[in-house]
């Protein structure tokens, strides 16, 4: 699945861009030059040879808090998407396997969830609920696992079907060997792509929600939440909330552009005229 | 006519079902949830008395399945009741507010849909050309950059850098259509631009599948030009995934909505909950919950009943 030899130009800068937000991830702590929460400097001040990117709106160092954002808002974000797919996979691989009743079920509490547009969902539930991490990745997580569930389950039909899940069942082996040992192997390529681009979703989703005030709680440092902090620096043409904006979009399009070399090395979707 | 009538009447029951079971959802979700109201509006410092006292005067102390009746019935008599921050009426406020809302994602479909369709034809013609190109590119930034802060760049760049445009889209009942529709350029670029690129690649998509169909291959051997190929061929056989396409995106602007009008200060229902959801004040989350849900409902019925119209096969029963 992941031949490099066959690595096309964008996908080879998607991997690029992924790989350096993956770095500064892990190693944003070292990287930064001052600490994200201490105000050193007066606000929004320019570019200097002491704060690379400026100062932000309180006067904390810009570039500190962009590879701190950087690693909240990525780590958070895989971390709502892992959950997601975990409730979303098994959910649908379950709703294949039973068929009948219980995939009606599921199928149709499913849309029920999905008829609410879910930015509307996660606000309200998250107006209601303490602010915290953990509550905050486990709703985004339960609304992102709709998508997944419909996908792993159309995908999981179809591989029911097949012969070798029957002889598995007519051996009697149980709903767990059913779906971890027959189904997900075979559904591991297209779910591998669907995770990059829900990830890219997740990102806008939980950047959109810190925006909003209802995300990542302040002080912590994330894209999202720092365009919020800067953003009233705009109308006085101070570009502070420029720099997490093309963060985010460095980030989604790197993810996107590896998950179109990822899926179109599976099928070829070139059909011309 | 009576297979599309029972289409109708059958969506039709389907989606008011569907509504009774989220306004359902809606109340028992903001209901169960751990946080009490009374506790959330009056602070972590409130003396137990005083949230009693205040869970009384709103009511809460009764069962939840008689608080859901009463709202339920009101709610269908347009009646949301008022808010717990401002006391202010609910349905009068949503109304007043919803009108701009629908204004401005009107404008922005307006715009957008008969765009996106035309590039989308254009990139089928020309699949490996030019059009394409920019058309790819278009899509990969409409779903990288969040609209919130699509719209910061169009501020950044038409009213703070060229100041052509007014950086909040202040609009007020009675405004001259010329002024308002000036005061909503940059709102109706932002969701314009935000669902233009997704779109287009679906329709070329939907219309792509097309052209492998056996029919297409029999019309391409008699001769007819690309051209007459698409419109005439592909076209008519491709409203119904079109359809769907673009009340996707409908329903996409209607929560884009959201997020723009906060961007742009715009009066209407997005800004609005966003607002009160920050308070926590409950039944305007309901209510707005409530009409989002519908909005959304609604389209989804449209598009199916537009989709199974156009389908001849249901439209000239045998």
């Amino acid at each position: 699945m992941f031949d490099l030899r066959q690595l096309t130009p964008s996908g080879a800068i998607g991997l690029l861009g992924l790989t350096v937000f993956l770095v500064i991830t892990a190693f944003a702590p070292l990287l930064a030059p001052y600490n994200p929460y201490d105000i050193v400097g007066g606000p929004w001040e320019p570019h200097s040879d002491a704060f690379l990117l400026g100062t932000d709106n309180i006067g904390r160092d810009l570039l500190s808090r962009l590879l701190h954002g950087i690693r909240t808002t990525v780590t958070v974000s895989l971390a709502a998407n892992l959950l997601a797919f975990a409730i979303g996979i098994t959910l649908g691989f379950i709703a294949a396997a039973l068929s009948g009743w219980g995939d009606q079920l599921l199928s149709r509490a499913n849309e029920l969830i999905m008829s609410i547009p879910t930015l509307i969902w996660a606000l309200a539930l998250l107006s209601m609920l303490p602010p915290s991490i953990e509550i905050l990745i486990a709703v985004i997580a339960v609304l992102e696992s709709t998508r997944i569930f419909r996908i792993s389950r159309a995908v999981a039909v179809n591989i029911v079907a097949s012969d070798f899940v029957e002889a598995s069942r007519l051996r009697g082996e149980g709903l767990g060997w059913l779906l971890f040992r027959e189904i997900l192997p075979n559904a591991w390529s297209p779910l591998m792509a669907e995770f990059g681009l829900r990830f890219s979703f997740v990102v806008l989703f939980i950047s959109a929600l810190s925006y909003l005030g209802l995300g990542i709680q302040p002080p912590a440092a994330d894209l999202g939440g720092m365009i919020k902090d800067n953003k009233d620096g705009i109308a006085f043409g101070i570009g502070a909330a420029m720099v997490p904006g093309a963060t985010i979009i460095l980030l989604a399009v790197s993810a996107n552009l590896f998950v179109d070399w990822l899926s179109q090395r599976r099928r070829d979707p070139r059909r011309t005229l | 006519m009576s297979m599309f009538l029972r289409i109708t009447a059958q969506r039709i029951a389907f989606g008011i079902m569907m509504l009774l079971m989220t306004s359902v959802i809606i109340f028992a979700g903001i209901e169960i949830l751990p946080g009490d109201v009374a506790q959330a509006m009056l602070g972590q410092s409130a003396t137990p008395d005083t949230v009693a006292q205040l869970r009384l005067e709103l009511g809460l102390d009764r069962p939840a399945i008689v608080r859901f009746g009463e709202w339920l019935t009101n709610a269908i008599q347009g009646d949301f009741g008022r808010s717990y921050t401002n006391k202010l009426d609910i349905a009068s406020e949503i109304a007043h507010r919803l009108k701009n809302t629908l204004l401005l994602a009107a404008g922005a479909a307006l715009i957008s849909i008969p765009l996106a369709l035309f590039l989308g034809l254009l990139g089928v013609l020309y699949s490996d050309g030019i059009v394409d190109r920019v058309t790819s590119i278009l899509v990969v930034g409409g779903i990288s950059v969040p609209e919130f802060f699509m719209g910061y760049i169009l501020i950044f760049v038409f009213a703070v850098g060229w100041q052509w445009f007014p950086s909040n889209a202040a609009v007020y009942d009675g405004m001259p259509i010329s002024d308002r529709l000036y005061q909503m350029a940059l709102p109706i670029a932002t969701l314009v631009l935000a669902t233009l690129g997704h779109m287009q690649r679906m329709t070329r998509a939907a219309i792509l599948d097309l052209m492998s169909a056996p029919f297409i291959e029999t019309a391409r051997l008699k001769g007819l030009n690309t051209a007459n190929i698409i419109i005439h061929h592909a076209l008519p056989n491709a409203v119904a995934p079109i359809i769907n396409v673009v009340m996707l995106n409908i329903g996409y602007l209607i929560v884009g909505v959201v997020l723009v009008e906060v961007v742009f200060t715009y009066p209407g229902i997005g800004q609005y909950f966003v607002d009160h959801v920050t308070m926590r004040d409950a039944p305007v989350i309901q209510a707005c919950g409530l009409v989002f849900a519908t909005v959304y409902i609604m389209l989804n019925l449209i598009a199916d009943l537009v989709s199974a119209y156009s389908n001849p096969r249901i439209r000239h029963p045998r």
